[in-house]
């Protein structure tokens, strides 16, 4: 039987289980279904230490908010002293000299990290399948892909290694997974998370968030993460809001908004049959349902795949092989450590985007791709902000389709962006998403996207909670494990 | 418009990445698809709409000019391919 956080919090609450058992047990998990799942690039066998340490805390009666509770982090947030490698060749040999803030965040708060979890390479993915150490499998079917770009936080939990994780999200990464593999994943809003010391991919797109198996727990590993961090200048400097509060609100009263755009051509039949009954039951929730028409939706793929891979071909220009990362053998000279060390450790997809985006930028391109990409970013924010003058919330299906077999879209990179053509146009705007499991297709799990306004993570979860509280999706798991 | 093996060869240059023989065709073809699917927002008319950098509305945030990080040189540089007495080293630059 999986468990959710709150429930293993309950054991540990009155003493039904130690942290080091929960622990034991996690670890065990996750070794024993590496081989078939491949969700981990590291497992930290020494994090019983941690468990210890929590029991004793527990003990004194010292215990954080999620003393003892063990979890995993997507293989990008930063680690003092723990192979961080971003699903990269690049920094397989890597050890962080510190821990990203929301790794801190976690620590203080008691929770223990079994290991990093496997990943598209630096995050550019939709499948799992770009990871220098091979891909993650769906744990519903090991055939299919878990989605990506966090598809070993999403496999992990969904596999019931570990109840929650943390996850990336730039353009679905954390969403899209969720769908994929039956799980809650959120996107807060950006600046809600710190990205201190999580490895970067598009600086103004790029959040961090929770995903777990409900609603409740996203919202609890939320509160434990969320905040200002006078070391990210993109954080913002706003009260965090109680988001286990906020979860009572319910969606009764509310205003959904049905964009025209994310039912259209495109959508699988079967999800679109399992979107509307989950729609149903909102309204039958109290929740009052209108239309709505966003013709701007479809600028955004086109603008997301300017902005970002710009943005990329940036931030990774930081990797030259001189000051960490991998080095090329016997260089020639400067120029021929820089070019080879690259070509030699980024793979197929990272190079083609640091390429797009160097020349979107280039001179002669840059007014007529990456200025115009960001005109069309101001024209969907504007499009999202009139839209949340009269909806409270945006529904609609997280994915067009469910998980797909590996090596469907590898050789089609525009097939495999389609993938996230729901859930790109949240990091555009820079408003909250979150990803319910609604039910199955083809026997591969269904997700239920909400958006938000900015800053209201809780309307988000209230609602995801109330689904889950008349649903029992969530509590659906693979057989066979 | 597509891009031309010389585009590739320029963009692969300045992000300091080489582009082997064998995969030049497959990369271009890769590329293109991918900028044809982008150029679908040439023809939307953007002349009164301001670009948007980023989703926060917000200054930058200034503090006080004081070291706040510790010295931590050697730790820093533990995952660095090659160091000397604190330096980074690289092949020779300067004949």
């Amino acid at each position: 039987m999986m468990m959710t956080l709150k429930q293993q919090l309950d054991l540990l609450n009155s003493q039904k289980a130690s942290a080091t058992e929960l622990t034991q047990e996690a670890l065990q998990k996750a070794h024993a279904l590496q081989d078939k799942l491949n969700a981990f690039v590291t497992i930290d066998d020494s994090s019983l230490e941690a468990a210890k340490s929590a029991d004793e805390r527990r003990a004194r009666g010292e215990n954080g908010l999620l003393d003892g509770l063990p979890i995993a982090l997507k293989d990008i947030f930063c680690t003092d002293g723990l192979k961080t490698s971003c699903g990269s060749k690049m920094l397989d040999n890597f050890v962080a000299p510190y821990d990203a803030t929301v790794v801190s965040k976690l620590k203080s708060a008691g929770a223990v990290s079994i290991g990093k979890l496997n990943m598209d390479e630096f995050a550019m993915g939709s499948s799992n399948e770009n990871s220098f150490y091979g891909p993650v499998k769906n744990p519903w079917n090991t055939q299919k892909v878990p989605g990506g770009s966090s598809g070993g936080s999403a496999a992990a939990v969904a596999a019931g290694i570990v109840s929650a994780t943390l996850g990336t999200d730039t353009g679905g990464s954390i969403r899209q997974p969720a769908s994929f593999c039956g799980i809650t994943g959120l996107k807060p809003t950006y600046g809600r998370v710190s990205r201190y010391g999580m490895v970067a991919y598009a600086s103004s797109l790029d959040q961090g968030g929770p995903m777990a198996r409900t609603a409740e727990d996203c919202a609890l590993l939320l509160s434990a993460i969320a905040g200002h961090d006078p070391r990210d200048s993109t954080s913002v400097n706003r009260p965090v809001d109680d988001y286990e509060t906020a979860l009572s609100q319910g969606v009764a009263g509310k205003v959904i908004g049905l964009p025209n755009q994310y039912f259209g051509e495109g959508l699988d039949e079967g999800v679109r049959k399992v979107v509307d009954d989950a729609i149903k039951a909102l309204e039958s929730l109290g929740a009052k349902v209108v239309e709505l028409d966003l013709p701007q939706q479809s600028l955004a793929l086109p603008a997301y795949y300017v902005i970002a891979p710009a943005e990329a071909s940036s931030n990774l220009s930081r990797y030259d092989g001189v000051r960490f990362g991998y080095r090329a053998e016997n260089p020639a000279d400067l120029n021929d450590l820089y070019c080879r060390s690259r070509s030699e450790a980024f793979g197929e997809e990272v190079q083609r985007r640091i390429i797009a985006g160097t020349y979107v930028l280039s001179e002669g391109y840059f007014d007529a791709y990456y200025r115009q990409a960001q005109r069309l970013r101001r024209m969907i924010y504007n499009e999202f902000a009139t839209a949340f003058e009269s909806v409270d919330m945006i529904v609609g299906p997280t994915t067009p389709t469910v998980a797909f077999d590996l090596g469907q879209n590898t050789k089609d990179p525009v097939a495999m962006y389609l993938n996230d053509i729901y859930t790109i146009t949240a990091n555009l705007a820079g408003i909250p998403g979150l990803s319910v499991p609604c039910g199955f297709s083809d026997g591969m799990p269904v997700g239920l996207q909400i958006l938000g306004r900015p800053f209201e993570e809780g309307t988000l979860l209230a609602a995801g909670h109330a689904y889950q509280r008349a649903t029992d999706w969530h509590t659906q798991q693979p057989e066979g494990l | 418009m597509a891009l031309s093996a010389d585009d590739l060869h320029r963009a692969a240059k300045l992000a300091r990445l080489n582009v082997a023989p064998q995969s030049q065709q497959a990369q271009l073809d890769a590329l293109n698809a991918v900028m044809e699917m982008v150029s679908a927002m040439q023809s939307v008319d953007t002349s009164d709409v301001e670009p948007m950098a980023h989703p926060l509305f917000q200054s930058q945030v200034l503090r006080e000019d004081v070291a706040v990080e510790p010295n931590q040189r050697d730790k820093y540089q533990a995952s660095a391919p090659n160091t000397d007495a604190g330096y980074y080293l690289v092949p020779k630059v300067i004949e």
